[in-house]
């Protein structure tokens, strides 16, 4: 174990993360499960057959979306992250996105493309979640995967290694971590799933986390959706460990900030145009269907309302991707840096990940309730749940980088008599940039998207896009669904636009350096 | 322009009367801004409070939270307490939660006078008051039953008929309240005890069970923009009214009709929460959501009848729509005992 290269200046880092986790997630979470917990519905529940049909649904469709969504990513994450070509940011952007829209778009969406017979199907549900979750492989691993030196993959090849073995025995390895934690966030995404399953399933396909919510929301048995939420954390702290360990990152120092090459040769060509080519079309049919149905809906897009929702999603969007890239670069950097127990640390970071948003979002409705903490009507408490749900996510892209940030490199400046400060400065924010522009646009894309649970923290006053759609939706009269396609189309538009440019930004960045 | 003096004057005239009336109200100090609780289909017009903000000088703020259920369920978790002054959207298939979680505050408006005393009979305490109310009906697709030479169903009884297997689209008693509502029919039409051989018959027929109105109304129903495959669903009294007035391109025939024995009276309620700082001003609010201005604005934006007998219903909006002359119901307080075990009940015959 190396001594933590900046003892002194660090030691405070986990205090502003660890109090921010307590106070919007553990009190809230303590308070609700004191409410509702009882050993009667404990009881009822696991005598319950409906529910022993639930819990064996959310496990096996979590098995198969986790490693259908891994098999699907890993061509396009290996073109995007070993070549560069014509519209690979475009690409990018257009994998990425469909992580940034809301279930209700994607699920309606995926209705019109998919065949009759496949309505409120596991298959549908399936579907939905690679459709999803792509993006999140693709941007945990990338990062990674492209930082991988060249002349290791060359040397294996010039030793006479064939493709095959130098992927197992050089990038496999090396990409283990990052595609472990990426397999452990699609497998909790799809395990705790609730948008895509309540539209795409239909009433007969129920994973535990809509159970929770139809327990306490539409049938308003609040201990029976306690019961259900300890039992899903169970589960889910069983997931993590076994993910953790797989993942325990070995991590030898990575070069970074390599440009990658144009693919030569006409083999390396046409796969890499070929997978491109067929991952792009995929992430544009649904964009198509949306766009197919609008085509009456756009006179009224531009009405005040909209164009209110579209300000609030964006305000939100910042706020919670501050927080949130904030505080998990805090923790990631208190984690790499040895700075306290990091097996603590990360338990710590995975809370969010174990506890139901429903129940998170009941939680903050009863605990918030009294001046001066009277939060439920403000409208950062929104920001705020959608941040607790990207936190995990930003800890684990940056964590990675921060600990392969070579030791020789801060050695060496300090010999030239630079001081801690000046070397973090030098050395390790210039490596922790790119990083943390992914952080920035997986948490903007969470607050963007999310449609779940805390969407019952949302209010009208504050309504973002999502709920907007939502609403227009389940009105009756066909203007008012062309303009929530309309709408859809236009969220489709403006999140692919957002990542293009964080790309082209992050782009010019690196190249500046 | 005679119209406009016209209320400028009773606006004055009003404000006077308010303003002497006002001095027993709780809050002396500065303006008071209320906080209207909805559900997510509450769409008056916008300036719908504007007068009465001219009346009283209370400003309101509605705010929406997810559809009727999920509104409740918040209102009783957080009862004693709210997070508003007024809820509006509260109907008699949920009722029975908002009773037993002992969220309102008791009032009688002076306009119940002006109502049909049968929509009190589930309030003999007052906890809240009829705001509006509608059908819950079977409605089908005119042109696909025209096409195919065939009688739409006029019965809860036809839907069982091999006529119409595979035609029909519900949405989950559990998860919508249209749903449950449509449920509550089948009770009410065969009884507690023969609504299951109903229901297993209904599945034998193919009966289609999705999870919310939407899904059904809008994606699976041949009659509306989802251009689906079933020509049966259930839905609203209104909804022939909806599908002309949202018509793209315009149209003044109705491409749906309504199974008028198939009904299942829907009463909204509006009430004051109870922990409310300004009671005063919350039953001002009452009693505009219960007047004629805010009644004869329901129709054309939400799709209900008023309660208020002088309110006006526009002849755009009944001429597309045949309410049932007796709607089948159930007291709230025989779905209050029994829901929860017949939800279980009816899931397990459904789904398994």
């Amino acid at each position: 174990m190396t001594p933590s290269p900046y003892p002194k200046s660090t030691r405070w880092l986990v205090v502003a993360p660890a109090l921010f986790l307590l106070v919007f997630l553990a009190i809230p979470t303590a308070v609700i499960v004191q409410r509702g917990a009882s050993v009667d519905a404990f009881a009822d529940i696991i005598a319950n057959n409906g529910f022993r049909k639930v819990a064996w649904f959310t496990l096996w469709q979590t098995t198969l979306s986790t490693v259908l969504t891994v098999a699907c990513a890993l061509p396009v994450t290996f073109i995007l992250a070993r070549f560069s070509f014509f519209g690979k940011r475009l690409l990018l952007a257009l994998i990425t996105a469909p992580f940034l829209l809301p279930t209700v778009v994607v699920g309606t969406a995926l209705f019109a493309l998919l065949p009759d017979r496949m309505h409120y199907t596991a298959s549908a549900i399936i579907a939905a979640h690679i459709f999803f979750n792509v993006a999140v492989v693709v941007r945990l691993v990338m990062p990674r995967w492209s930082q991988i030196d060249p002349e290791l993959i060359h040397a294996a090849h010039t030793l006479g290694a064939s493709t095959a073995r130098t992927f197992r025995t050089i990038t496999f390895p090396l990409v283990r971590p990052a595609l472990g934690f990426a397999s452990t966030a699609v497998a909790l995404f799809c395990f705790t799933s609730f948008g895509a399953v309540r539209i795409l399933g239909g009433p007969a396909y129920s994973t535990l986390e809509t159970e929770i919510y139809v327990r306490s929301v539409q049938l308003g048995d609040l201990n029976g959706a306690i019961a259900v939420g300890i039992i899903q954390a169970i589960f889910l702290i069983g997931v993590l460990y076994a993910m953790t360990k797989f993942g325990r990152h070995h991590t030898s120092p990575l070069t970074v900030n390599i440009q990658a090459p144009k693919p030569t040769g006409s083999g390396q060509k046409v796969a890499v145009a070929g997978i491109a080519a067929v991952a792009g079309f995929l992430a544009l049919l649904p964009l198509l269907a949306v766009t197919w149905k609008s085509t009456s809906g756009w006179s009224q897009v531009l009405s005040s309302d909209t164009m209110r929702s579209l300000a609030v999603s964006a305000r939100f969007a910042i706020t919670a991707s501050i927080i949130a890239t904030t505080l998990g670069t805090m923790i990631a950097l208190a984690i790499a840096y040895k700075t306290t127990s990091s097996r603590l640390l990360e338990t710590i970071t995975s809370l969010p990940l174990m506890i139901s948003a429903v129940t998170v979002g009941l939680g903050i409705l009863i605990t918030f309730d009294q001046i001066p903490f009277e939060f439920r009507s403000t409208w950062w408490i929104t920001p705020v749940a959608h941040s607790l749900i990207a936190i995990p996510l930003v800890v684990r892209t940056v964590l990675p980088v921060a600990q392969a940030i070579p030791q020789d490199l801060r050695d060496a400046a300090a010999t030239l008599g630079s001081g801690a400060k000046d070397q973090w400065m030098r050395i390790d924010l210039p490596l922790l940039r790119r990083c943390l522009a992914t952080a920035c646009a997986l948490s903007a894309a969470v607050s963007l998207g999310e449609f779940g649970a805390t969407s019952f923290l949302t209010r009208q006053t504050y309504e973002t896009l999502p709920v907007s759609i939502a609403r227009l939706l389940s009105r009756p009269g066909d203007t008012q669904h062309a303009k929530a396609f309309a709408l859809s189309t236009l969220f489709f538009v403006f999140s692919i636009g957002a990542v293009y440019i964080a790309e082209t930004v992050r782009a010019t960045r690196t190249k500046t350096h | 322009m005679k119209k406009i003096v016209a209320v400028t004057l009773s606006m004055l005239l009003f404000t006077a009367c308010s303003g002497s009336s006002d001095e027993g109200s709780s809050s002396s100090d500065g303006p008071v801004t209320l906080t209207l609780l909805a559900h997510d289909s509450f769409t008056p017009s916008e300036s719908i409070f504007d007068a009465f903000t001219a009346e009283t000088g209370i400003t309101v703020n509605v705010v929406r939270s997810g559809d009727a259920g999920e509104l409740v369920s918040k209102a009783a978790l957080t009862a004693g307490n709210p997070e508003g002054d007024v809820l509006w959207g509260v109907d008699n298939t949920l009722l029975s939660r908002a009773l037993d979680a002992d969220m309102f505050e008791s009032y009688q408006t002076p306009n119940l006078a002006f109502m049909n005393e049968s929509l009190m009979r589930n309030i003999p305490g007052h906890e809240v008051t009829p705001v509006d109310t509608g059908d819950v009906c079977i409605n089908y697709d005119i042109a696909w039953f025209t096409d195919n030479n065939i009688a739409p169903p006029m019965s809860l009884e036809a839907l069982v008929s091999s006529t119409y297997a595979n035609l029909l689209v519900v949405p989950s008693a559990i998860t919508s309240s249209p749903g449950l509502a449509f449920f509550l029919a089948t009770v009410a039409e065969f009884g507690e005890d023969g609504w299951q051989d109903y229901w297993k018959s209904l599945r034998e027929n193919g009966v289609l069970v999705v999870d919310g109105w939407t899904q059904a109304y809008s994606t699976e129903f041949s009659g509306s923009s989802g251009k689906g495959d079933r020509p049966i669903v259930v839905s609203y009294s209104s909804s022939p009214a909806a599908e002309v007035l949202f018509a793209d391109p315009p149209t003044d025939v109705a491409p749906t009709g309504v199974a008028p024995l198939t009904c299942f009276e829907q009463i909204e309620y509006a009430g004051i929460l109870r922990g409310t700082k300004h009671k005063a001003e919350a039953q001002l609010l009452i009693d505009y959501l219960t007047g004629t201005t805010f009644q004869s604005d329901l129709p054309l934006t939400q799709f209900v009848f008023p309660v208020h007998a002088d309110a006006v219903v526009p002849e755009s909006f009944t001429r597309y729509i045949s309410r049932p002359e007796r709607a089948l119901t159930i007291e709230y307080n025989v779905i209050a005992e029994n829901r929860a075990a017949w939800l279980d009940e009816w899931s397990t015959i459904v789904f398994k």
